[in-house]
């Protein structure tokens, strides 16, 4: 089944058998080198876009040396990084602190093997693809804790600790907005998933899509919930004794995540590659450059939140919601009629923000003082 | 079943970005909670009071421009005003007002920096805090006219002035005055009412009046705890009796509060401004002053309201072209003191945010 050279790839990816019984050595290389090349390259589109955008909120211009408007920074800053010295803390567990960027990195990277770039085109339609994701997801804790374990360094210690409290508890509110769209959707698969959007799930589940995109900050790390870092606090925070390359690998690690959550939301809430006259893929990428350009312009307009508001806001404000919005989508999926389906849509968007005022007149965020 | 916890000593500083200089925080934590707090300053001691009794009386000014830095103007003033009152000598009306303009146009750039530092801390990452360099920048542009300066001026002199400001220095700070308000504005909008903002300055570190006045507090942490003390107020110094404005204070004490009586002052600075520019006299800047002062012996103590509270210059002469001993009354040192006490109970974040709402230089607690 290797393609012969006159077939583009996209032609490729539509005659493969369903099972791709001896395409799928082929399918799996050719898959692969593309989400690497990607990550990678879209890692550094990020990059740019975070420096260049952040700099235009700012008032000042950002990167604009290396490259026509600095769009070779990234390559710049790779290849210092690169030739930068590797340290290690005398009193660092070396093995662990050695192990920790991979073990960080991996999960990002494997994220995309389920997400759908096109109809199909994507390395394996699991038909439980959103559990893998959010399985594979929290692995990169485990990297995260084992840099802030191993460096032997306080600071660090206390920047994976508030990583790990937000992960479990930002877990819960992320997957049970998911299973709205699950519900509607009747599928777990990404593909799926897709191709049941003929119209958009942000508009069938805004609440939903709120409280995903707000967990999945969180998840991540991106401010205001940037706790695990916090560059006025913890200096670095978990990636504070890193240098060289392995540093490189945990900024890596940090904007494929946030190119894995924008991937996500892209798909699940956005429709994913569907869309008018462009070709799907140009689609997937302007949906996924939206969303995180929305993660810039929240990072650089709100302070952040402190750790016991950072927990707080899980459990007391995006739990209960994210509770009522499964109870009222199921009796949505159930009861409404499809002709109606249009309806839905002003419907559940009052239902948002009635639900959002009130829980935020009710709930008090965080304790305050300890008496000591 | 309870886990085995102990505590654990953080060193906060003195090489850390939220610090604003070289402080150390040894802090004792439970977690994330401070439960212990000890400051340790000195790592910018150059000692400044002994230098200056090792140079002339006008020697002296480019040394206390290094004090706090962010607000050289205001230091030169004070320190000029206990020389004038030490040797007994008249300032020209113009020069009267011109230090009341240079002096409010301090305090609103040093006011910029440490609502922009504060706002910073609270990890509002650097966009508030660019946002209000950009009108610093326009403020330094004006010193930069009048002094060739961008950061320690050294434009005041015993009795007056180097020199007169340039023809185009009352444009460009009528200029600023009529933009500014809208600039305010803009702070306020962006961030003012932000419900994060308010959950995580409201009610914290709280500085209750009494202990603000035993601790001698001053400047707007004082007036934050809803103390109404101003030395332009209570002893006018130069010629604030004769303009009309506020005086911002707080209630509750908190970091919000702080915050909140820094931006208000910065409007009433640009009201004291547009009085001085309406009625400024001409006339010469510098009165005639021996270029080398011997004022009687004796002593005199001037203390301005400069930007971070209450800024005062002890001076003792006996007779000779140095002072004899200089005391400075740096507003940093003394508002610092409440620190812990204002820590205690509050997670590290909060601790960054409180350090980070009293506003400090540590050229001015370490001189």
């Amino acid at each position: 089944m290797i393609p012969s050279p006159g077939l583009s790839l996209e032609h490729y990816w539509q005659t493969l058998p369903p099972d791709w019984p001896g395409g799928f050595w082929w399918h799996w290389l050719v898959f692969t080198v593309i989400i690497i090349a990607f990550i990678l390259m879209l890692v550094m589109g990020y990059i740019w876009i975070e420096r260049r955008g952040m700099g235009r909120m700012q008032a000042r211009l950002g990167p604009n040396r290396a490259g026509p408007f600095g769009l070779l920074q990234p390559v710049a800053d790779a290849v210092k990084v690169l030739t930068k010295e590797d340290l290690v803390p005398a009193n660092a567990d070396k093995i662990v602190h050695w192990l920790a960027p991979v073990v960080a990195f991996a999960p990002a990277l494997m994220i995309f093997a389920v997400v759908p770039f096109q109809d199909g085109a994507l390395l394996a339609d699991l038909n439980i693809g959103i559990l893998y994701v959010v399985a594979i997801s929290s692995v990169s804790t485990v990297g995260i804790f084992m840099a802030g374990w191993g460096s032997n360094n306080k600071y660090s210690l206390l920047g994976a600790m508030r990583n790990v409290a937000a992960v479990v508890s930002y877990e819960i509110p992320l997957i049970l907005a998911i299973i709205g769209v699950v519900l509607i959707a009747g599928s777990l698969s990404l593909n799926d998933i897709v191709l049941a959007q003929n119209i958009p799930f942000i508009l069938l589940q805004p609440l939903g899509f709120l409280l995903f995109f707000i967990a999945g900050c969180a998840e991540i790390n991106r401010s205001p919930f940037d706790l695990m870092e916090a560059d006025s606090e913890l200096v670095a925070g978990f990636h504070i004794e890193y240098s060289g390359m392995k540093f490189a690998l945990f900024y890596l690690v940090e904007y494929a995540e946030a190119l894995a959550i924008s991937a996500i939301i892209t798909t699940l809430f956005l429709g994913g590659w569907r869309g008018p006259a462009l070709p799907p893929w140009l689609w997937f990428l302007l949906k996924v450059i939206l969303v995180f350009f929305v993660m810039v312009w929240t990072r650089t307009t709100f302070p952040r939140v402190r750790i016991d508001q950072l927990m707080a806001l899980a459990w007391k404000f995006l739990l209960p919601l994210a509770l009522i919005n499964l109870i009222i989508t199921a009796i949505q999926v159930l009861a409404w009629s499809e002709a109606l389906l249009w309806v839905m849509i002003p419907v559940n968007i009052a239902i948002m923000v009635i639900l959002v005022l009130l829980w935020s007149k009710l709930s008090k965020l965080g304790w305050g003082r300890v008496e000591v | 079943m309870a886990l085995k916890t102990e505590p654990f000593v953080l060193n906060i500083g003195p090489v850390h970005p939220s610090t604003h200089g070289v402080f150390r925080m040894r802090a004792t934590l439970d977690g994330e909670v401070i439960i212990d707090m000890e400051p340790v300053f000195g790592y910018l001691h150059r000692g400044i009071e002994k230098l200056a009794e090792e140079r002339t009386y006008t020697g002296v000014i480019p040394l206390t421009d290094r004090l706090d830095y962010l607000a050289s103007m205001s230091n030169n003033l004070a320190y000029v005003l206990a020389v004038e009152k030490l040797a007994g000598i008249p300032v020209p009306e113009r020069a009267e007002y011109l230090r009341v303009i240079l002096a409010e146009l301090q305090r609103i750039a040093s006011h910029l920096i440490a609502v922009g530092a504060f706002l910073n801390d609270c990890g509002a990452f650097f966009t508030p805090f660019l946002y209000m360099f950009r009108e610093r920048e326009k403020i330094v542009d004006l010193f930069e006219m009048v002094s060739g300066q961008r950061l320690l001026y050294n434009y005041m002199r015993i009795g007056g002035f180097t020199q007169d400001i340039p023809d185009e220095f009352l444009p460009a700070l009528d200029k600023f005055v009529r933009q500014m308000p809208g600039f305010i504005d803009e702070y306020d909008r962006l961030l003012a009412e932000n419900e994060i903002l308010l959950a995580r300055a409201k009610g914290v570190g709280i500085l209750p009046k009494e202990l603000a006045i035993n601790i001698c507090a001053s400047g707007p942490v004082l007036r934050g705890s809803g103390v109404n003390w101003d030395i332009r107020k209570v002893d006018p110094y130069s010629i604030y009796d004769r303009f009309e404005f506020d005086i911002p204070t707080g209630s509750a004490g908190d970091c919000y509060d702080r915050y909140r009586v820094r931006v208000q002052e910065m409007r009433q600075s640009l009201r004291i401004i547009e009085q001085a520019m309406k009625q400024l006299p001409s006339g010469a800047v510098r009165s005639e002053v021996p270029h080398l002062i011997h004022p009687p012996a004796g002593e005199a103590y001037a203390h301005i309201e400069a930007p971070k509270g209450e800024l005062g210059f002890y001076l003792v002469s006996d007779n000779s072209i140095a002072p004899y001993r200089c005391h400075i009354r740096a507003p940093s040192l003394m508002n610092l003191t409440a620190l812990r006490e204002m820590m205690l109970g509050w997670k590290i974040q909060d601790a960054i945010i409180i350090f980070g709402s009293i506003d400090i230089t540590m050229g001015e607690v370490d001189r």
